[in-house]
């Protein structure tokens, strides 16, 4: 079994926490996020593909790059990574693109517990409540994963029965 | 909003569950109203042990649970915990899940580089 996620995202507040941990250094980690060929080894939903346009994960270093889902949907996402300091500490923003001006600031730790444990926390602030809603949510709907395509063809299943 | 953090293998099981067509088609005719065990196993051509067997997968899932209605035993399913599976914060949290399983996958990989050579270019920024 793999780490669990968890996600708190708090009723009534533009919040969004994800804090992960790793059976890896803090170092391996980092560099997971700071190479452009590892991000795109990683980054978003399983069977997409992540063109990365940029990616300078530096203190005034920016990003842009699209998503392609299986469908042929693209999905474009773009920031400017405002401070970076190694193996420890990120603040960038997040935009994406289909929801344009709605820009949220996310800060990143990286922490190193020990035995060559580490463990990431993400808190992302969104411009509203709404925005953090429905940003979430348009982002997700090309989300389609395996698990959910199975939800649908069950959802199918229901009404035809 | 739920942190499902603490229950991370619900996902997996209820997934599982619903990677069988039968189970799928048990759900599929749950959602019409709740229905006894010989109900259930009527449109399929397995034992009606095995059809036992797919709801306990279900069960412990938590997708469906049983009442006890005299002798009847009636399956009913268990519709919020279908909808946790729809809900936009178990995609988001999904996602995650996968690209941090993805995330785990390329740190794995990258520990045979790490102890085999050092990157100079760690050292700078």
């Amino acid at each position: 079994m793999s780490n669990p996620v968890i996600v708190t995202a708090p009723e009534g507040l533009p919040f969004i926490d994800i804090e992960r941990e790793f059976d890896a250094p803090v170092a391996a980690v980092f560099r997971a996020h700071r190479e452009p060929e590892l991000v795109k080894q990683w980054l978003g939903p399983n069977g997409y593909e992540m063109d990365i346009a940029e990616w300078d994960f530096t203190t005034h270093g920016a990003y842009r790059y699209v998503h392609h889902d299986p469908q042929g949907g693209a999905w474009g996402f773009h920031g400017t990574f405002h401070s970076v300091r190694e193996n420890e500490f990120a603040v960038q923003t997040f935009e994406f693109e289909g929801v344009p001006d709605v820009v949220a600031v996310e800060t990143i730790a990286f922490e190193d517990l020990g035995g060559g444990r580490s463990r990431v926390r993400i808190h992302s602030t969104y411009p509203s409540v709404e925005a953090r809603d429905g940003m979430v949510q348009s982002g997700m709907e090309g989300g389609l994963t395996e698990g959910f395509e199975r939800l649908d063809a069950l959802v199918a299943e229901g009404a035809s029965a | 909003m739920r942190d499902h953090g603490a229950d991370d293998g619900w996902l997996d099981r209820a997934f599982l569950a619903l990677a069988d067509p039968v189970r799928r088609g048990i759900i599929a005719r749950l959602s019409r109203g709740p229905a006894t065990v010989n109900e259930l196993a009527e449109p399929f051509s397995i034992t009606k042990q095995a059809v036992s067997k797919h709801i306990q997968v279900l069960e412990q899932a938590g997708l469906v649970t049983r009442t006890r209605d005299a002798q009847r035993r009636p399956v009913h399913l268990a519709p919020a915990e279908l909808e946790r599976l729809t809900g936009w914060i178990d995609r988001y949290r999904l996602i995650h899940e996968q690209q941090y399983r993805s995330l785990d996958a390329v740190l794995e990989a990258s520990v045979g580089d790490d102890t085999a050579a050092h990157h100079p270019k760690e050292k700078e920024s």
